[in-house]
């Protein structure tokens, strides 16, 4: 506790500005995780694992795919899906099990919220965290991408912000529903909704493999938004159709933490 | 009288010779089930079908490969569905085998309370790893049963070996991977099993793709994972495609794993338990 309340101390007793609020929290992080850092080394591994195995190993069943008129083999077509599902994953991960465990049994939320911080400073600093962890794996991801000569466009820089962009709709979107949980056994329940979508947003196969009505379903969940824009990314295939993925998503990330902040504020201080 | 009672001297309980106690545990696992179904339900039931529906049934509508690159099977979806089947029972394996061990052990410490009675740490171990059982068995039964109408299996007789090898399959993972949580101090530990055994085991152990795709190294070590002896064993099974001299190798790999692992499971928890 004395290392965490370091920073505070040396505002001098100042109000802190909402960045300075949300870094205090994701301070708090880094420092639980530094004793933990072989959780941070193997979720990384996570996805890569999944690029060589599916995109590698099955990649060598199936014929290449054509993207937007770019026939690209099969590795290069699951790469960006695998980017976009893991920055979903990764969030959801640190937005649920991470929050419901500090809000229901650490209390943390609690304490912070008996000092001056408001519920939105630790709706931004938790979303912030999950933001900041994921972007390292993302990065990490376009290297390995990179590499491994998966990459086909400049464009690809982007990937990295817009898998981020995918994490802040998710993290906000799940602390949101965390606030509702009442047990462990609710996990289930996202177990229930990210896993269809990993499965089933083009992150393995093209959408054409759907009838039309499921299409545009599948079309509509963000994670497909996530996906498509990833691939038009490292394929080059950029459009201003691009953009309603982008608005969609970030939509989305904003809306989450707006009730994040709601539902904190009337658990914890009424 | 009053002074002269002889307080008798307590004498050592008689635990007996071998776990014949082993089933006196049945009604409390009933009862750990009886609170704990639901949750279950998605992780091994749901999920993996979900995992047929999308690798089999979509992906393998995009894969053009004859039968002789996908180890005799007609179709992606037939070659697919022995390998999700025993990378379910790795999973249900697991899944049993670490958190709730942990439990017994250092959290609601079931298990001492199991040891202040006449139970033995033998009967404790069996017991449990006879749950895992259950769990993978019915796991195994109702995937065998949904996947029977997609026309996976050659034959019954097929179908039910697939069964029945799941059974030995888990086994082999559940001991092995309870011997390793009794000893573990703290739950920091299951993540390296999760994610640096289980994921990679799931992904190159032959279930979605032939090992003779993977770099020849790598195929030699993948031919050692457990998983590929039973994802080999299941395939023989579901297509009919026995070979006798292979199939004793996969039994004989497992057998041996499942009895090493009950006996350093027994040992293990012995040597944290009883002092």
């Amino acid at each position: 506790m004395a290392v965490i309340s370091a920073p505070l101390a040396r505002s001098n007793g100042r109000e802190l500005s909402r960045a300075g609020a949300t870094a205090v929290l994701v301070y708090r992080n880094y420092l639980v995780y530094r004793r933990g850092w072989i959780f941070f080394v193997t979720g990384f591994l996570e996805p890569v694992f999944y690029l060589l195995s599916i995109g590698i190993g099955v990649g060598k069943l199936i014929p290449s795919f054509d993207i937007g008129g770019q026939v690209v083999p099969y590795a290069d077509f699951v790469a960006p899906g695998m980017l976009a599902a893991s920055a979903m994953n990764g969030a959801v991960f640190d937005t649920t099990f991470n929050v419901f465990f500090r809000l229901k049994y650490q209390k943390l939320y609690d304490q912070i919220l008996a000092t001056p911080r408001t519920p939105a400073d630790v709706a931004r600093g938790e979303i912030s965290w999950a933001l900041l962890r994921g972007g390292i794996y993302s990065a990490a991801f376009l290297l390995v991408m990179t590499a491994l000569g998966m990459v086909h466009s400049w464009w690809a820089v982007l990937a990295l912000p817009a898998a981020l962009l995918i994490g802040f709709a998710f993290a906000g979107i799940c602390m949101a529903l965390t606030t509702w949980m009442t047990s462990w056994q609710d996990f289930e329940y996202i177990t229930l909704g990210t896993l269809p979508l990993f499965l089933f947003s083009a992150t393995f196969f093209p959408p054409s493999a759907f009838p039309t009505w499921l299409r545009w379903v599948v079309e509509c969940t963000p994670l497909y938004r996530g996906v498509v824009l990833c691939r038009e990314l490292t394929t080059g295939h950029v459009g201003w159709a691009s953009l309603i993925s982008v608005i969609y998503l970030a939509v989305l990330g904003l809306i989450g933490t707006r009730i994040v902040s709601r539902r904190l504020a009337s658990l914890l201080l009424t | 009288m009053s002074g002269s009672t002889t307080v008798p001297a307590p004498q050592p309980l008689d635990r007996g010779s071998g776990p014949r106690m082993t089933w006196r545990l049945l009604d409390y696992w009933a009862t750990v089930y009886k609170r704990t179904w639901r949750g279950s339900i998605i992780n091994s039931f749901v999920s993996p079908i979900l995992y047929v529906v999308a690798m089999g049934v979509l992906l393998g509508g995009f894969v053009k490969a004859d039968p002789a690159k996908l180890d005799g099977a007609h179709s992606y979806l037939a070659f697919v569905v022995p390998g999700m089947l025993s990378a379910q029972t790795m999973q249900v394996a697991i899944g049993e085998t670490t958190y709730p061990v942990m439990g017994g052990i250092k959290w609601h410490k079931s298990y001492f309370a199991m040891l202040a009675t006449p139970l033995r740490v033998a009967d404790i171990v069996l017991a449990n790893l006879g749950f895992a059982i259950f769990r993978i068995g019915s796991s195994a039964a109702v995937f065998v049963l949904v996947m029977a109408p997609f026309g996976v299996f050659t034959s019954v007789p097929g179908a039910l070996a697939a069964f029945v090898i799941q059974l030995l399959l888990g086994l082999a993972f559940a001991a092995p991977i309870f011997a390793y949580s009794s000893v573990l101090k703290d739950e920091g530990g299951f993540s390296i099993i999760y994610r640096l055994l289980m994921i990679p085991l799931f992904l190159f152990s032959g279930a979605f793709f032939p090992l003779s795709n993977l770099p020849a190294p790598l195929e030699a070590i993948a031919v050692c994972s457990p998983l590929w002896q039973g994802v080999d064993l299941a395939r023989m099974a579901t297509l009919g495609t026995w070979h006798a001299g292979t199939a004793l190798v996969h039994i004989v790999y497992l057998v041996v794993l499942a009895a090493l692992g009950t006996w350093l499971a027994i040992r293990g928890l012995t040597r944290r338990m009883v002092k």
